[in-house]
């Protein structure tokens, strides 16, 4: 039985309260004395040339206070990219300057070229109305093959093809798994394209600058997953204000799925506006321009090819993919579609041979980066995709082709063909699990009652892995990232015992505050109720790396047990002098530090006390005051993986598939808080179902945003969803972090997307409908339709 | 959303003359138009609110059949026609969510006439009889294209008179994202007569499918439709749905609809 409030325990989430009574306090919330409000005037044409900006009128209007331009931030730095990747003849990638408003080009339909600073966010949008601009409208970029052929015509001048860069993963694997394809006895090939989709945090951007002229120090306030990258790419990069003149605060956010990990421009137009006016200055992005300028995520088109025996044994895996990366790099946009999706290609596979092409491509679209799962659910999908196109192809069931070809426990830790080293799994495991929850036996019986209804059923399976708990910064250092990836953590234990943790991970959702007041309760023998967590807040918090990546526990979280670690020892020393006794002989238990052998004993509040009232401390060798701050660097990667089972029923006449179940079998190592994970997977399969069957942004040929508003991007309903069953019982704890745990956020939208759009294509061949072997997602009933009917 | 003037009239009277004035413009539920002006798309200098008209709400049956004032909501008629209506009744408790249902109105919707808008159907497939201050409009005559009504400039629906049927059903393929009526089917079963009216899927807006009609006007029931078909010719092509798709989908949900009744 887990500790009330412990680890391994349903604790519900504080933090609930707060967010369901309407007292959650968002940036939007903040209202700052005397603060005027910022509107972007945005380009409605997705290529242009600016050949000049009127503001004159538009500076006249009621309430303006200023207008800035791309001009006045023409000599400030642009928005890096964190991650310099390697094209495979050995050139660096390309990297356009980002710049806070576009200057000399507009790249993308909402791409902001003009601010407006007015009293009243009212008259900064009259305004905005107010301002001509010369644009004279370039051919659009959209298609990333065209994009790629055609040299004259180019997002930015001085890119002649587009091409970002063309990297091998790993390159001198190119020459065996050709010679393993050329040998092979059976190839399936598979063309694909995962869907673009936008984030649709449920809290859009927002931000306020305020510059203090008193003191000379910026703030910031603003939505982000990682207030501590927002402050280094702004003041490093950007805008050049030392590190210790800003402050950047990120209080509750709604959401992010990693469209809130980067630095947006407009962070950097509230702050230099601030500083201007000497007022704070306020932006909250509505949806609309949510949609035309979040970063998007996934847009793959992929050519994957599987070479086999004819008993289904994987020979190699080769994959060629294009990858939109939109007008501009967001900041981790060169680093998702390689070292979070090339290195995952081997799967929980013993493939001996893979080699992963990415061609990373300029369009005239809003710029892509991470999105839940980021990298990983594309390789996932052209993988669990394939092989089930390879079952039917050699017809195996494709249970059984995974499970043979599946590594075995014996092979940990294993070293992948594209670089990574598992350290643990059980892939067979969570597959059996899979088949004890799903009832198997009652599958034909099923098919059989739903065809009676007029309705095919089909069945999919997706066994995934993922590498998360990012990341070892020596070894993603050496792959080209300009960032190390460690996490940080103070635990401060007040004089009357209770604790502040103050973290460098960042909740928008996750739960930290609960589950983390669970580990320190656990390790510290304190309440979780006396525990506090602080985040967000660059003026009070380590130097942290935030939240994405499902990190936080695994790197956040095992920083707070090395800093917990600091704290018993330091207690240790606090008890032997207060005990007399030799430090070695104190022992730390259930809350107290005793003398071995003996009923001498403090308790962690006593201990507490006399830490900050030290009125007989031996100074020399103990200070006083309870607080210890740790960083931590993982040594790997963790590896959760699982099996995810799918149940449709496809109406062949509308087209309109309909997920009957959804059931999950997961390995996240150990577990800290049961009921949190299960929402963690509910949410991320929910996002996976709306990939597969719902969502897509499309633009049109001239780059226009088809899909801006919820009447044409279609965000699954609670109603579109079906019951979602879960377990995580098949748990191979990781074998290098404190708590052993793997990590959860991601994976649901990793491994659900294959398993939806493999049921619908058993459905129809169990139909009779057999000559559609691919659907490209989402699965909408037209495109269905049209396939059945094609 | 830029500025303007709201005018809340209690009469029908007042209400026309107060559209008579420059830059006015009639509100109902609102659940078109307001979003129209938040995106700053539509910018009416004075709103002329029709929801104080109290001869304008509610719903009774007369010997033309049930007539339901132009401001009632969709959720009033959800519940209050479901004893006379049931078909349209149903109809009304699909549209939207419940916040658009408490607001929008039928008269709203049927001014607007949204090519995918659900009451077209109902009232088209009824031979309902749409009545306004200044005469009464057969619904054969009264749409007359997308957003494009037989409805003079200031003139209001005051309520709709439906003629009700011996069997009716409506089935709606919602468009996945807003989902309105990608295609819409109304099936009314009378005396005279059956009629079939199809929204969300002609570029022309809601219209009678003549073929469906005289083939289950002698055999009510889904076989009768074998054999005919819609031409794509005309139907709506978008992100959500081929002309092809629009036309089969009209076919497959008139015989579910029969089905249904």
């Amino acid at each position: 039985m887990p500790k009330d409030g412990g680890i391994g325990a349903s604790t519900k989430r504080r933090e609930d309260i707060r967010f369901l009574t309407g007292k959650g306090r968002y940036t939007a919330d903040i209202n700052l004395r005397g603060q005027a409000f910022a509107c972007f005037l945005r380009s409605d044409v997705a290529h242009g040339r600016i050949n000049g900006i009127d503001t004159s009128a538009a500076a006249e209007m009621p309430g303006v206070l200023a207008i800035l331009t791309g001009e006045d931030f023409k000599e400030v730095g642009g928005n890096p990219t964190g991650w310099l990747v390697q094209s495979r003849n050995g050139e660096t990638m390309k990297e356009p300057k980002r710049p806070v408003l576009a200057h000399g080009k507009v790249r993308h339909v909402g791409d902001a070229y003009a601010m407006v600073i007015a009293e009243t966010f009212e008259q900064a949008q009259d305004a905005c109305d107010a301002i001509t601009a010369d644009i004279e409208e370039l051919p659009a970029i959209v298609d990333m093959a065209a994009a790629v052929a055609d040299a004259s015509n180019r997002v930015h001048d001085e890119i002649s093809d587009n091409i970002v860069f063309d990297w091998g993963w790993i390159e001198d694997n190119r020459a065996a798994v050709d010679a393993a394809f050329a040998a092979a006895p059976h190839v399936t090939t598979l063309e694909l394209v995962n869907n673009r989709l936008s984030p649709n945090p449920m809290e859009p951007r927002a931000s306020i600058g305020d510059f203090d002229p008193g003191t000379g120090d910026y703030k910031l306030y603003t939505t982000s997953q990682n207030p501590h990258l927002s402050r280094l790419l702004i003041s490093a990069f950007v805008m050049g204000i030392p590190e210790n003149k800003l402050t950047v605060i990120a209080p509750d956010v709604g959401g992010g799925f990693g469209s809130k990990i980067y630095h947006y421009g407009e962070e950097a137009a509230v702050l230099a506006a601030s500083k201007l006016l000497n007022r704070p200055v306020k932006w909250v992005c509505d949806r609309s321009e949510a949609f035309m300028t979040d970063a998007h995520g996934r847009d793959h088109v992929t050519k994957i090819e599987l070479a086999t025996d004819m008993e289904g044994n994987f020979l190699a895996l080769r994959t060629e993919t294009l990858a939109n990366v939109g007008a501009y790099l967001s900041n981790f946009a060169t680093c998702t579609p390689t070292f979070l999706h090339g290195t995952l290609m081997a799967g929980p596979y013993k493939t001996p041979h893979v080699y992963v092409n990415v061609k990373a491509v300029f369009t005239n679209t809003v710029p892509v980066d991470a999105y839940r799962g980021a990298g990983r659910p594309e390789a996932t999908y052209s993988i669990e995709r394939v092989i089930d196109k390879a079952a039917r192809e050699l017809g195996l069931d494709p249970w059984e082709l995974r499970a043979k070809n599946f590594l075995t426990t014996d092979q940990f830790p294993y070293t992948t063909p594209v670089g990574l080293v598992y350290d643990t799994g059980n892939y067979h495991a969570t597959l059996d699990k899979l088949g004890e929850m799903i009832d198997r036996n009652g599958f034909e019986a099923r098919v059989a009652e739903s065809r009676a209804r007029g309705k095919l059923r089909g069945f999919g399976l997706s066994t995934w892995i993922e590498a998360c708990g990012i990341a070892p910064s020596n070894l993603v250092g050496v792959l080209g990232a300009r960032v190390g990836l460690f996490d940080s953590a103070t635990v401060r234990v007040n004089a009357t015992g209770n604790i502040s943790v103050l973290v460098g991970a960042h909740s928008h959702g996750q739960g930290h505050e609960t589950v983390f007041a669970q580990v320190i309760s656990d390790k510290l023998g304190v309440p979780a109720s006396s525990i506090e967590i602080v985040h967000g807040d660059t003026s009070k918090i380590p130097f942290g790396m935030g939240t994405y990546g499902s990190r936080s526990l695994a790197v956040c979280g095992s920083a707070m047990v090395k800093a917990a670690d600091k704290i018993i020892a330091k207690g240790k020393k606090i008890a032997a002098h207060m005990l007399e006794a030799s430090e070695d002989d104190i022992v730390f238990e259930d809350g107290a530090f005793s003398v071995t052998g003996t009923d001498k004993q403090k308790t962690f509040g006593e201990i507490a006390f006399s830490a900050y009232v030290p009125h007989n401390y031996p100074l020399e060798t103990l200070e006083p005051g309870l607080e210890e701050t740790a960083f931590y660097d993982p040594s790997n990667f963790t590896y959760p993986a699982g099996a995810y089972g799918c149940e449709v029923e496809v109406d062949a006449e509308t087209g309109r598939v309909e997920i009957v179940s959804f059931t999950c079998a997961d390995d996240f190592g150990n577990v800290i808080n049961p009921m949190i994970v299960e929402g963690q997977v509910h949410g991320g399969v929910a996002q996976g179902i709306g990939q597969a069957l719902m969502e897509s942004v499309r633009y049109n040929e001239d780059g226009q945003l088809l899909t801006g508003s919820y009447m044409d991007y279609a965000m699954p309903r609670a109603d579109d969803l079906p019951n979602i069953t879960v377990d995580h019982s098949c748990a191979t704890p990781c074998t290098h972090n404190p708590l052993g745990v793997k990590g959860c956020g991601e994976a649901g939208a990793i491994g659900s997307p294959p398993a939806v759009v493999n049921a619908v294509l058993d459905a129809l061949h169990r139909g009779g409908i057999t000559h559609v072997t691919h659907i490209d997602m989402p699965l909408t009933p037209s495109r269905v339709w049209a396939a059945i009917n094609g | 959303m830029h500025n303007f003037e709201l005018v809340k009239p209690s009469t029908v009277q007042d209400a026309v003359a107060a559209l008579a004035a420059e830059g006015a413009q009639a509100l109902s539920g609102g659940q078109t138009l307001l979003p129209s002006m938040k995106q700053r798309l539509a910018a009416p200098d004075v709103l002329v609110s029709l929801t104080g008209i109290a001869e304008m709400r509610g719903i009774c049956l007369s010997d033309r059949g049930l007539a339901i004032g132009g401001a009632t909501t969709h959720a009033t008629i959800a519940t209050e026609a479901r004893a006379h209506y049931p078909a349209l009744a149903d109809q009304a408790s699909h549209i939207g969510d419940p916040a658009v249902r408490n607001r929008g109105t039928i008269g709203g919707s049927l001014a607007n006439n949204d090519p995918s808008a659900c009451y077209p159907s109902a009232a088209l497939a009824s031979g309902a009889t749409i009545v306004t201050n200044q005469r009464e409009i057969a619904a054969d005559d009264y749409f007359q294209g997308m957003f494009t009504t037989a409805l003079d400039e200031g003139e209001i629906i005051t309520s709709v008179i439906f003629p009700i049927p011996e069997k009716a059903a409506y089935v709606k393929f919602a468009q996945p994202a807003s989902r309105f009526a990608l295609v819409g089917v109304f099936v009314a079963k009378y005396p005279q007569g059956v009629r079939v009216a199809v929204t969300g899927a002609s570029e022309e807006g809601v219209f009678r499918w003549a073929e469906a009609e005289a083939a289950l006007s002698s055999n009510f029931s889904a076989t009768a439709l074998e054999g005919l078909s819609v031409p794509a010719e005309g139907m709506i092509a978008d992100l959500h749905g081929s002309k092809d798709y629009r036309a089969a989908l009209v076919k497959v949900l008139t015989g579910r609809a029969v089905t249904a009744a």
